[in-house]
């Protein structure tokens, strides 16, 4: 067994465990029956059309020939891990350091996704935009963020 | 047709407040500039903006959404024309004969084409919204629980037959969302669903953590893991902005097919800006006889009709979301989910309880679109400079807003991170070739899925037949099963692949 295409294999796995997880979840919450539906009962008839339809995906990318087997590619791992850290680091800094600081550091650090970055230009890209946003949010919209470090309000 | 022109006259008295207008010429700049900077699209763009709609009224808040989305068609185009590189999706094929009459001197003439034609398809589609509307409300009223939900399954059918790509992976990919959707309390019998006991998964994955997180994060992962492209722009070959009268008398027949092509696939379910501009150049192909420039090497109806098609679809997409509470795409999701925070309930009741908000919006359309003529050609030159704007500043500024944006959705953090996950979720979905618009479509009509399909079994006793025996539901339903069936049709499939080929 050879895999002709590899994006449609996993996406076919993707879809038939995520389809069984949901399936199995529903199966905790009361199913009713069709004349009174449940809470399980629209997530377990659509769980399943999706495992369902996961299979198929899946069986197609290992009989139908597909060109250069349809490769997955590398994965960009720098841009994937500096992005997605930056957010998660500041959804942990907001509430402790505030908007002056946490801003600059997601701005900074995630300027560090590209290859082509500067130290110079992501300092004066992230002042730029802990002005602007300032402005914006703070000052015209009235949104509520706090702005200095738990320590100083 | 005295009803049209006093809900017009309403409409207008609405929108041309001072503050109305300046939401739309808020929402009309911004608009062009998302659309002529590539690698930032309109979805991303209102996920963005949604938390700060909560200081607005609905009807400036939905005035500034709406423009820019019909203003991303306009930018869309400028990029595609003078860099090759598509602004906006829908402008893929405006690149192919618009670049190449730039590469030949005449790029004035390509972005007056673009323009005009935008303009004139904006107008008509206005009218069309007016004029159809308040029809379609009527038989929206005579929809039971049954017709709803077989609706929505065309609907979503419709989304994904039209668009590109495998049409088993988009099928999945909006029952994922359907899935994602019943992350909740559920109302009925008010049991949390799938929420491993965090509290702020009981209220539901927020859609904007959902759009921002796949539509802009994951955008961002993919984009920076591209090499970076190589942009030629022709700054200084924009002079002569006006067309010469041949242009004209080639241009015009386009632009009329292009409105008429793009009005009609914008109402269909799954239709827009991206399928109707896709079909117009397809049309143009065709159509023409003896080209006084051959198509590919810059035809100026290659230009001029598909600019039309995809301006009239943007508009007239607004018809299914504002008649039935539907969304046809993903923009026109997070339109309803912005009516939804303003504690508006999407569906033909907004006509008759926010009569100012619906013709409001439509007239500040056209408000809007007059904006656009004047922002896109005359001062071309300034979203000309933001070209040379390179995306390593472009994408930590995305990063800023969302990050904020994220949070103040609740004042919590727990939004950030969900989308942090999300951008994760979505840079998978970019590398397995999984379309995300289907998702977030079905993630937005997945509780009213359920609650019209629980409601209607109700109804009639468990008996699942009640779908097919209500006649209405039926033909909702069997035109779904025909759409699928005409795709899969060998002959169709192939055409669909050769029309989906272009890059996007």
């Amino acid at each position: 067994m050879r895999i002709k295409s590899e994006k449609d294999f996993w996406s076919g796995v993707m879809f038939l465990v995520v389809g069984l997880a949901f399936a199995w979840g529903a199966t905790e919450y009361n199913l009713g029956t069709s004349a009174r539906p449940g809470p399980g009962y629209f997530p377990l008839g659509l769980s399943l059309i999706m495992a369902a339809l996961g299979a198929v995906v899946l069986f197609k990318s290992l009989t139908v020939e597909t060109e250069g087997g349809d490769r997955f590619g590398a994965i960009a791992w720098r841009p994937l891990s500096v992005i997605v850290g930056s957010v998660a680091l500041f959804g942990a800094l907001l509430p402790w350091l505030g908007m002056f600081i946490a801003l600059p550091i997601l701005v900074i650090s995630s300027a560090f996704a590209s290859d082509e970055v500067r130290w110079v230009g992501a300092i004066v890209t992230a002042a730029v935009l802990t002005a602007f946003c300032w402005v914006i949010f703070i000052w015209g919209l009235n949104l509520t963020i706090p702005l200095l470090p738990a320590f100083m309000r | 047709m005295s009803e049209l022109i006093n809900n017009l006259g309403l409409g207008f008295s609405v929108a041309f407040t001072l503050q109305n207008i300046l939401y739309a010429f808020g929402g009309a700049v911004l608009g062009t500039l998302i659309g002529v900077l590539p690698g930032l699209g309109p979805v991303a763009t209102i996920a963005m903006l949604l938390p700060s709609i909560y200081a607005l009224d609905a009807t400036p808040a939905l005035i500034m959404l709406a423009g820019i989305y019909y203003g991303a068609q306009y930018g869309g185009s400028t990029t595609a024309i003078l860099i090759n590189v598509p602004g906006e999706s829908s402008s893929v094929v405006t690149a192919i004969d618009g670049y190449q009459m730039a590469r030949r001197g005449r790029a004035g003439p390509a972005l007056a084409a673009a323009g005009l034609g935008s303009f004139f398809a904006g107008c008509v589609g206005t009218l069309i919204i007016a004029a159809f509307a308040p029809p379609l409300t009527e038989v929206a009223f005579k929809f039971g629980s049954a017709e709803y939900f077989s609706l929505m399954v065309l609907g979503l059918i419709g989304a994904v037959v039209l668009a590109s790509g495998s049409l088993l992976k988009a099928i999945s990919m909006i029952i994922l969302g359907l899935l994602l959707g019943q992350i909740n309390t559920d109302v009925i019998s008010g049991v949390p669903r799938y929420s491993f006991d965090i509290p702020e998964l009981t209220d539901g994955i927020s859609f904007v953590a959902i759009a921002m997180g796949v539509f802009g994060f994951g955008e961002i992962i993919s984009n920076l893991g591209r090499p970076a492209e190589h942009r030629e722009v022709f700054t200084k070959e924009v002079k002569g902005l006006w067309p010469t009268k041949r242009d004209f008398q080639e241009a015009w027949p386009s632009v009329l097919r292009g409105t008429a092509l793009g009005s009609v696939l914008g109402i269909l379910p799954g239709g827009g800006a991206l399928l109707a501009s896709f079909a117009s150049y397809t049309l143009e192909k065709k159509i023409t006889k003896n080209p006084s420039v051959p198509f590919g090497q810059g035809a100026i109806q290659g230009v001029a009709g598909p600019e039309s098609a995809n301006n009239a679809g943007a508009q007239t997409s607004f018809i299914p979301m504002l008649t039935l509470g539907i969304p046809p795409n993903a923009v026109m999701a997070l339109m309803v989910g912005a009516m939804t925070i303003k504690g508006i309930q999407p569906g033909p009741q907004v006509m008759t309880s926010n009569p100012d908000l619906f013709w409001g919006l439509i007239a500040s359309m056209w408000i809007g679109n007059a904006m656009l003529i004047i922002l896109n050609l005359p001062l071309i030159g300034i979203w000309i400079k933001l070209l040379t704007v390179p995306y390593r500043f472009l994408f930590p500024a995305i990063m800023a807003f969302c990050g904020i944006g994220l949070y103040t959705l609740n004042n919590n953090n727990f939004d950030v991170y969900m989308a942090a996950g999300m951008g994760v979720v979505g840079y998978l979905f970019y590398k397995l070739g999984c379309e995300p618009a289907p998702l977030l479509l079905g993630f937005i009509l997945g509780p009213m899925m359920e609650e019209n399909l629980r409601r209607a079994l109700l109804l009639s006793r468990g008996d699942w037949t009640t779908f097919m025996t209500r006649p209405l539901s039926a033909g909702l339903l069997i035109a779904a099963a025909l759409m699928i069936l005409v795709v899969t049709l060998p002959a169709i499939r192939k055409k669909r692949e050769v029309a989906f080929q272009d890059p996007d």
